[in-house]
């Protein structure tokens, strides 16, 4: 490990239509080390790395790569530069090839053509060099997983032979398991005289990854010290600028346990199998399990979206066949999509739009009454927008998710389904999902709470359900840890990731 | 043999899709005692394909780049009379009407192009307002037909090797040419990336509007080519060649029957000739049975919704079935790894309404979080809007 410093940025400032979002940030990252950027959001994490990126250009200030003062008017000068992000949204192109996508802008030419067998063997080498298996460089990107796309990410980033890398949200869609990948993959990134950038929300990976951590808040730096000089609390206090004493609130007074609301027995269609379980009035119910063990299934089928089409769902002791969505939410279920912005909200349009969306469509003779109460429930919610016919695309992350709890809360839905609620959003805003949460459960309101962060799951939930591999592993109460999930999550399966037609011939 | 259908690539379905209709076709004009096979017939529904073929190509190149190209029809027809009038009758003039020809279509592809990269204008916009100018030219400036083309440029639409007529040897050429360059330069690299996801490929360091407009050059040189064709069949140029035959849309139902997304990014040239082949073919069934006309366009309608239907089920059904119903109950049908396409269960309105992409697009960009505040994401030049907008096949 050595100590000179890669990249040095000093007095970095930006502006956007007039309004500063950096002030005056200084940092320096070293080879073979990891340097992690934490800060809520709107923080100016993202800004900073679009900065070092090359997509955003600096109003002030000095970027030095390797001693060299460098401007950036786009990515790929960047790259030039050695370099390179991965973006939190993928930047890749599903339909076409890993190797097609790691060249991409960049193919190799041999007489003027695209020299494609070169190409693929540089792919390959590159996933050898990480010892990466499962993924060949002919393979769709559309077909691999998204960790797997990730790994693809990386390896873009390094075909261009990045000494400096930068990862924004790396592992915001990966599981558990799949972490542990990008962990390894990290290593061994360092040892190679790398040096990380390590953008992430997640406070634990922060922790165990980076060698330095630097922390912004409101686009100023904080402060910026070597990770074993620091401590969680004291991180969390630096980003907010408050203690967060408890993350996960206590179950509010006058909670009760009520009688079964909801019951699947033997529920299974093409993504599950033999689902059974019990849900009561007032009751968190925690769904954990790799992704896509079958989590969001469950919920897609209790809601109706991708019906049960074996076993039986009996709501209040009664059968029922939900087949569609606007069934579930006519019977009083409300499912929290984990795409906010895909499937959660229309983003064009206004936030009273939005928070009308589902009693305007489902139940319209009740709109005009539950209009008058919306401003009241954004307001509980705490969601800040400029006024309620400010566009939702506008809003922040951890604003468009209330704005999807106040779109449910208004149907007053007696199941709520929450699919990785709180993903991607700031800590404060976490905390008011939190204490949402509560207080729904306190009203007698039913919840099944799916998360990949597992502190989450086991510090809301009352029970916990495993899942693995379309079925339910198993129960646990709050009080497991984490590793017990895990061991019932991945279970004896050995999960192998490839094409299916070999896990076909397995079995 | 299901499952197995479902992983076929979707040009091989086409060809597939083209013998079971030549089956079909074959069987019905038996019973009426002649052969479909016969040299004569072949001859017919070669022919046929030339000049669909040639503007398809083109159209394939600007659906590929998710632009679209309305204006092809009144360049066919332009082109043809450019070519008429320059050669008007004179066997010398031949190559320099020809290449004349061509430069005007360029011109005009160019001039698309430019319209749709540079100032941003939709594709179907851009080219339906330029097509309107075509128009507009040839309605004022011409009343019929004009020109003459020689004998030696007409035997180009007339003559042939056996049954293989010269013109669609020429157009399968292009195809190959136009198939090669997708796929072995920066170009055809390029105008996939660009159609596929634009920001993407601005990020990786593509230059997004070089393809597009070389898209739409090589799409205006293609009707070009159609029209040159079309003159050397009629002998003369004519201002309503291209629209009479409703080239645009039936173009851009061959590029779809051929399997390219309407949306962009992908694609193959050989789906797009496979898409031809079948309307010609069924063109000529029907022509053979003698079918009322009307019941002709009932016809090429159907297969187009059917066949994009039945792409789109393909794609939805793209995600892995884990357990299947079976008389002995459940048993495990297909792989048990997490395939990263969970996210499609949670999307109620896509998984009917989204076609084509359910499974490959959500990935790319299911995991779009929102992290920072409002003036970061509007400054990121679109960057966040672009891979939310629905790409749906249909």
């Amino acid at each position: 490990m050595t100590t000179t410093p890669v990249l040095r940025a000093t007095g970095i400032r930006k502006q956007f239509f007039g309004v500063e979002v950096l002030h005056d940030i200084s940092i320096e990252v070293r080879a073979g080390t990891v340097h992690g950027l934490v800060g809520e959001n709107g923080a100016g994490k993202s800004t900073l790395m679009k900065i070092i990126a090359g997509v955003h250009r600096r109003d002030g200030g000095q970027l030095r790569i390797d001693g060299q003062v460098v401007d950036f008017s786009h990515p790929v000068d960047a790259g030039r530069a050695g370099v390179a992000t991965v973006f939190q949204e993928f930047n890749l192109l599903p339909d076409r090839t890993v190797a097609q996508n790691v060249f991409l802008g960049r193919e190799p030419r041999k007489r003027g053509l695209v020299d494609v067998a070169t190409m693929r063997t540089r792919t390959q080498a590159l996933l050898d060099d990480l010892d990466v298996e499962g993924i060949t460089p002919d393979a769709k990107v559309g077909w691999l997983t998204v960790a797997e796309q990730q790994i693809v990410e990386i390896i873009k980033a390094l075909s261009v032979d990045a000494h400096v890398i930068s990862m924004d949200e790396p592992t915001a869609a990966l599981s558990e398991k799949e972490v542990a990948v990008l962990y390894r993959i990290i290593e061994t990134l360092k040892s190679k005289g790398v040096a990380i950038i390590y953008v992430s929300h997640r406070l634990q990976e922060v922790f165990d990854l980076c060698d330095t951590i630097t922390v912004l808040k409101d686009g100023a730096l904080v402060t910026s010290q070597p990770t074993d000089e620091m401590d969680q609390a004291g991180l969390v206090r630096a980003m907010v600028g408050r203690p967060i004493s408890t993350f996960f609130p206590e179950r509010e007074a006058g909670t009760q346990i009520g009688a079964t609301v909801l019951s699947v027995t033997g529920g299974g269609n093409e993504q599950l199998d033999d689902i059974g379980l019990d849900l009561r009035a007032g009751e968190i119910l925690g769904l954990a399990g790799l992704q896509g063990s079958g989590r969001s299934e469950l919920l897609s089928a209790v809601f109706g979206a991708e019906p049960f089409t074996r076993g039986a769902v009996r709501l209040d002791d009664e059968p029922v066949r939900i087949t569609t969505a606007r069934h579930g939410v006519r019977r009083g279920l409300a499912l929290v999509t984990e795409d906010r912005k895909g499937t959660g909200l229309v983003l064009a349009q206004s936030v009273i739009d939005n928070a009308l969306l589902a009693i305007r469509s489902v139940f319209p003779s009740r709109t005009s009454g539950m209009r008058a109460k919306i401003p009241e429930i954004l307001q509980s919610l705490e969601v800040i927008s400029r006024d309620a016919d400010q566009e939702v695309r506008a809003l922040s992350g951890g604003n468009q998710q209330k704005v999807v709890l106040a779109k449910w809360l208004a149907t007053s839905p007696r199941v709520v389904l929450l699919d990785e609620p709180t993903r991607g959003i700031d800590v404060g805003a976490k905390v008011a999902v939190y204490k949402l949460i509560r207080s729904l459960a306190r009203r007698g309101v039913a919840i099944i709470l799916v998360s990949s962060e597992l502190p989450e799951v086991l510090g809301m939930s009352d029970r916990v359900l495993v899942m693995s591999d379309g079925r339910i592993a198993g129960e646990l109460p709050p009080s497991s840890t984490e590793e017990e999930v895990l061991a019932l999550a991945t279970g004896t399966e050995n999960q192998v990731v490839g094409d299916d037609a070999r896990a076909v011939g397995d079995r | 043999m299901k499952t197995h259908l479902r992983r076929l690539d979707t040009t091989a379905l086409v060809y597939l899709a083209l013998v079971g209709v030549l089956i079909i076709s074959a069987v019905l004009v038996a019973t009426t005692g002649r052969s479909f096979f016969s040299p004569g017939n072949i001859r017919d529904i070669l022919t046929g394909m030339s000049v669909l073929g040639f503007v398809a190509i083109g159209q394939t190149l600007v659906i590929l780049g998710a632009s679209l190209d309305l204006s092809v029809p009144y360049v066919m027809s332009l082109a043809s009379l450019v070519a008429a009038q320059t050669m008007n009758g004179n066997d010398a003039m031949v190559l320099p009407a020809v290449l004349l020809t061509l430069v005007v279509t360029a011109c005009i592809g160019l001039a698309n192009g430019l319209i749709v990269t540079v100032l941003g204008v939709h594709g179907f916009v851009a080219t339906l307002g330029v097509g309107l100018m075509l128009k507009g030219y040839l309605d004022t400036n011409y009343q019929g037909t004009e020109g003459s083309v020689p004998w030696s440029f007409q035997l180009f639409g007339a003559t042939g090797i056996g049954p293989v007529p010269i013109s669609t040897i020429v157009m399968l050429a292009l195809a190959g040419l136009v198939g090669f360059i997708l796929v072995r330069t920066r170009f055809g690299h390029h105008l996939f990336a660009v159609g596929g996801n634009s920001e993407v490929a601005r990020l990786s360091g593509v230059r997004q509007r070089l393809p597009l407009i070389g898209a739409h050059i090589g799409s205006s040189v293609c009707a070009g080519l159609a029209g040159l064709l079309l003159a050397s069949r009629l002998g003369v140029g004519s201002p309503t060649v291209g629209s009479q035959g409703s080239y645009d849309l039936l173009s851009i139902a061959a590029v779809v029957l051929g399997g390219t997304v309407l949306m962009g990014g992908r694609g193959s040239i050989w789906g797009t000739i496979g898409g031809v082949a079948i309307f010609a073919v069924l063109d000529n069934l029907m022509s053979v049975m003698q079918f009322n006309p009307f019941l002709k366009d009932v016809i090429r309608g159907l297969v187009i919704i059917i066949a994009v239907a039945l792409y789109a089920r393909r794609r939805v059904i793209a995600r892995r079935i884990r357990f299947i119903r079976s008389p002995t109950g459940p048993i495990i049908a297909a792989g048990s790894e997490p395939n990263g396409l969970e996210p499609n269960g949670l999307e109620p309105n896509r998984s009917e309404a989204d076609i084509s992409e359910a499974a490959g697009a959500h990935n790319g960009t299911g995991p779009v979080l929102d992290q920072e505040s409002a003036p970061d994401q509007e400054s990121a030049s679109g960057h966040r809007s672009a891979p939310d907008h629905e790409r749906s096949q249909g």
